[in-house]
């Protein structure tokens, strides 16, 4: 069902995927760094900014969701807009972002 | 597993073996003929039917368990059942009713009409579809096998916590509830998976999604909400696992957890999960109502869109379940307005259906009652559903009888009823016989009066005050006149008599058809959709070719043409003549997915591992084991070379099977 | 799809004309973001509730855990470098990079073993608290999705090698692949929202 799925599939070179890694690495090193260097009150938003960025990059990148049919993002976003939602609103039923 | 399935292996036209070695010693299994055929088949239709048998045979365990409970509420002091053993059974009565009967049930009938109606020959992984069923066997045995070791799970079907905590619940009853839903739950989530793949990828040619019937659209929408609820119960049940064979504290009140997290965890769950076996009935009757009014379903995409709107905003409706417990006005308002929201695409489908039989020639066969009596009955639930949405009435009912009154209306006058009109309505294609109308018509009356004296009074006993959960009754407070809680406990036990004889009908026809049923023509309703364009029973390969589709409900338009003066609808053909006609123009080389001993080896093993949670590890070495080994042995398991997917055996794809595996 | 078309035996075309294992998988994905978005959120509820034992900023070793991660970050590169070198049909290279993925996988799995037998000695049991049976369930889960990750990088090796897999083989490598990221994004939520951002 899927012989020629690859052939109008445009991933990135070997050498792209390395620049991505690379850039992550580089995110992931500003992400510690925030454990030794005072942010300020940047300090959380700067943290989950950078966990969607990293989290997008991978999706879109290694997981070739960017160049894939679309249905595949759609399948999983779904998935991942449901999760977000429905933990959401039970933790907030707890009050959670409020304390 | 799923990474190496293949949809299709390869073998000669029409047979159903590929004899090669798997795992170098054990061949692969061959009968098509007996009980081998059955317990290794990958055949949706067989399938289909195993779900049947197996949901049908928990609906009459799980029936006897509800009469029990009527009997012991039938009388002040009731003796039949003690206070223990009362909250088993109704404990039991619920799981059983749900993830043994319904949800199986809706998947008997989506496994054998989805790739039927959408012109396919299988669904798009055989073997992990024999894997849902065999899993789902081995969840219903682990849960009932508490019967016979140590009692049942006895904390309701939603087993809140901290109740089903080992303090509370000390015997094995919730350990084996846990794992029994684990492992239907893993059985569901295939099962999903599976039937969403086959309605994206193997619809014939030219069935868009809008022509799709509506049976399978609700089965669609059904089994995205299986898919992204049931990881959401599987969280709960482990949480509980761990805090019952483990000691975790995930419900310890003593150090400071929350309950409430169950009651989120399990009805960010349970609220798709309503839908789940409610929109798999919607679909039948879906059907079944055009076949017997004549007519065209009326407005069929807004049938399609608020069945998916349904769905989606079921996921945001699940606190309307937890109103009595404190939320907070913020919530308790918000889940509040969703809630009634759902009403909405509701009612638009009640209102699609009765305009549907407006007007028509209406036919009133069995399956057409039954259909009419989901549309009833479910809007007399569905009504004092919308009364649970207003929170400070729901404060009044929640945990009463007025509860179990609604879900009974809507499960049983809509599920269940749904349900036998698709029995009704189908079984001449499955077996080739007809249900004999006059006792499907007593069938259909003794459920009806039934259902109404066993619940309806329960509306009654529930504003009165009756608990949900109460063992006994004195007659001391049962009250005077008309609303003493002594009589309509009467009257609900008696219905629930009336109502047993009234499937006991059902079953007295089934044997009788068996015996002596009338064989059944090609096309018995004049119906609609692409099922009936195969022979009833449908040969194991489904379409001697595979249709090509123009029209919504193509059956029906390949029989009947609009007259170009007149307008008026005028017949072509019969079914009969165009059942003739594909096998007369059969397709030369057909390939169908081979038998496979993996999907039951696996489920076994799986049931072995979860026994070892209970009782000790060295079985559960044993059960992973099995485990290992099955998967090995399905990966490892040929299925074909690739190219033969595509290759016709006529230029050189049987030759080249040869080569690969000879 | 268009060489699939244009074969007489239409039981074989793909409506979408995508590949079934794929949608599958993206699937279960998809439902795999509710299983661990359930055991996050649980976490995020009780990682502040301890009455014995210690808290969440007093166990967690920011610079060690962070080396892990960076080991499974780097881990999707080397699965990716698999994937692409299976679609050019090079499978020596696509062995190679599978074997280095499971072992960086192997790594982190060690560091996991490393840190809660650490943390077990510091104090912090399964049963000890909310914060124990959460931290543990949550990062344990992940643990067995990668441990089951490496079996499968491993057993795949071992049937590319001796030649078994029947199928497309970039794609069961392209399907493998896209659940070891899977993981890899689930461990980069968890490493901010478990370690970085203190309770």
């Amino acid at each position: 069902m899927s012989t020629t799925a690859e052939h109008h599939e445009h991933g990135l070179s070997d050498s792209g995927y390395v620049k991505i890694a690379l850039i992550l690495a580089a995110i992931t090193a500003l992400e510690v760094s925030t454990y030794y260097v005072d942010f300020g009150p940047l300090f959380m938003p700067a943290l989950i900014v950078m966990m969607i960025v990293k989290f997008v990059m991978v999706v879109s990148y290694f997981m070739h969701l960017k160049f894939d049919n679309k249905l595949f993002s759609f399948l999983f976003y779904v998935g991942l807009g449901l999760a977000l939602f429905v933990y959401f609103a039970a933790l907030a039923t707890f009050k959670f972002f409020i304390a | 597993m799923a990474i190496i399935e293949r949809s299709i292996t390869t073998t000669e036209a029409f047979s159903v073996a590929t004899p090669s070695t798997s795992l170098g010693a054990l061949k692969r299994p061959v009968s098509s003929t007996g009980w081998k055929s059955w317990l290794f088949t990958v055949d949706h239709k067989k399938l289909g039917i195993m779900y049947s048998a197996a949901a049908l045979f928990f609906f009459i365990v799980g029936g006897l368990e509800a009469v029990l409970i009527r009997l012991q509420l039938a009388a002040p002091n009731g003796k039949v059942l003690n206070a223990d053993l009362y909250n088993q059974m109704f404990t039991m009565h619920a799981t059983t009713m749900v993830f043994l009967f319904a949800m199986p049930m809706a998947g008997a009938f989506a496994n054998y009409f989805l790739p039927l109606q959408i012109g396919a020959r299988d669904v798009a992984f055989p073997r992990l579809n024999a894997l849902s069923l065999w899993l789902l066997v081995v969840g219903g045995l682990v849960l009932n096998a508490s019967w016979f070791l140590g009692g049942a799970a006895d904390g309701g079907w939603f087993m809140y916590a901290p109740n089903s905590g080992p303090i509370f619940s000390p015997s094995h009853g919730v350990d084996f509830w846990v794992l029994g839903l684990q492992v239907a739950g893993i059985a569901s989530l295939i099962g999903s998976i599976n039937l969403i793949v086959t309605v994206l990828n193997m619809r014939a040619p030219g069935m868009s999604f809008m022509k799709m019937p509506v049976f399978t659209w609700m089965i669609l929408v059904v089994q995205f909400l299986l898919v992204f609820s049931l990881p959401v119960i599987t969280v709960a049940l482990v949480l509980l696992m761990f805090q019952r064979s483990y000691g975790a504290t995930f419900f310890d009140v003593s150090q400071g957890a929350d309950p409430l997290l169950w009651q989120h965890l399990f009805w960010i769950f349970g609220h798709p999960e309503v839908y789940v076996l409610i929109l798999p009935a919607f679909g039948i009757i879906s059907e079944v109502l055009p076949t017997f009014a004549r007519k065209p379903l009326f407005g069929y995409p807004f049938v399609v869109f608020s069945g998916a709107s349904i769905g989606l905003v079921g996921f945001g409706v699940w606190a309307h379940h937890m109103f009595a417990s404190g939320l907070g006005p913020v919530s308790v308002a918000v889940f509040s307005i969703a809630t009634m929201a759902i009403a909405i695409p509701t009612g638009v489908k009640i209102f699609n259906w009765l305009l549907t039989m407006w007007g028509g020639k209406i036919w009133y066969t069995s399956a057409m009652k039954f259909a009419i009596g989901l549309v009833v009955l479910f809007t007399i639930g569905g009504l004092s559903g919308v009364t649970h949405a207003v929170a400070p009435s729901d404060t009044q009912q929640t945990d009463t009888y007025y509860i179990v009154a609604h879900f009974h209306y809507v499960l049983f006058g809509g599920m269940v009823f749904g349900l036998f009109s698709g029995f009704y309505f189908w079984w001449p294609k499955v077996f080739g016989k007809m249900l004999n109308e006059k006792l499907g018509s007593w069938n259909f009356w003794l459920m009806v009066i039934g259902m109404n004296l066993t619940f309806g009074p329960m509306h009654i006993l529930g504003l009165q005050g009756q608990p949900r959960r109460m063992y006994v009754w004195t007659e001391a407070r049962a009250g005077e006149g008309f609303f003493n809680l002594g009589f309509w406990n009467l009257v609900a036990s008696i219905g629930s008599f009336i109502l047993a004889f009234g499937v006991l009908m059902f079953l007295i026809n089934v044997i009788h058809t068996a015996r002596k049923g009338k064989q059944a023509p090609a096309d018995p309703w004049d119906a609609r959709t692409l099922e009936w364009l195969t022979t009833n029973p449908p040969k194991p390969h489904n379409f001697d070719r595979i249709p090509v589709v123009h029209h919504l409900d193509e059956f029906f338009h390949r029989k009947y043409e609009s007259d170009p003066v007149t307008h008026n609808m005028r017949q072509v053909a019969t079914g009969e003549e165009l059942v003739r006609a594909e096998e007369a123009a059969a397709d030369a080389h057909i390939h169908l997915p081979s038998p496979s001993y993996w999907p039951l080896v696996l489920a076994v093993g799986v049931g072995i591992l979860g026994m070892g949670i209970i009782y000790g590890a060295p079985i559960m070495v044993v059960g992973g084991a099995v485990v290992l080994l099955a998967s090995y042995g399905w990966a490892l398991e040929p299925s074909t070379a690739e190219d033969i997917d595509f290759a016709s055996p006529s230029d050189g794809g049987h030759t080249k099977e040869i080569a690969t595996h000879g | 799809m268009a060489e699939t078309a244009t074969h007489a035996d239409q039981a074989h075309h793909s409506s979408t004309g995508l590949s079934n294992n794929k949608l599958a998988m993206w699937l279960f994905l998809g439902s795999e973001c509710l299983l661990f978005g359930g055991l996050i959120s649980t976490y995020m509820l009780y990682r502040g509730r301890v009455i014995t034992g210690p808290r969440p900023n007093a166990i967690f070793d920011i610079p060690f855990t962070s080396v892990s991660s960076f080991v499974l970050l780097m881990s999707s590169l080397t699965m990716v470098l698999a994937v692409t070198s299976a679609q050019r049909k090079d499978d020596s290279r696509t062995n190679l990079w599978l074997t280095v993925t499971a072992l960086l996988g192997a790594t982190f799995i060690g560091g996991q073993v490393y840190e809660f037998t650490t943390f077990y000695r510091e104090g912090l049991g399964f049963t000890t608290s909310l914060f124990g049976s959460s931290f543990y369930s949550l990062t344990g889960f992940h643990g067995v999705h990668v441990s089951l990750g490496i079996i499968l990088l491993l057993s795949l090796v071992g049937m590319i090698k001796k030649n078994k897999i029947t199928g497309n083989k970039a794609e069961v490598v392209e399907l493998i692949g896209l659940y070891w990221h899977f993981v890899d994004i689930v461990w980069i939520v968890i490493f901010t929202l478990v370690y970085l951002i203190p309770s």
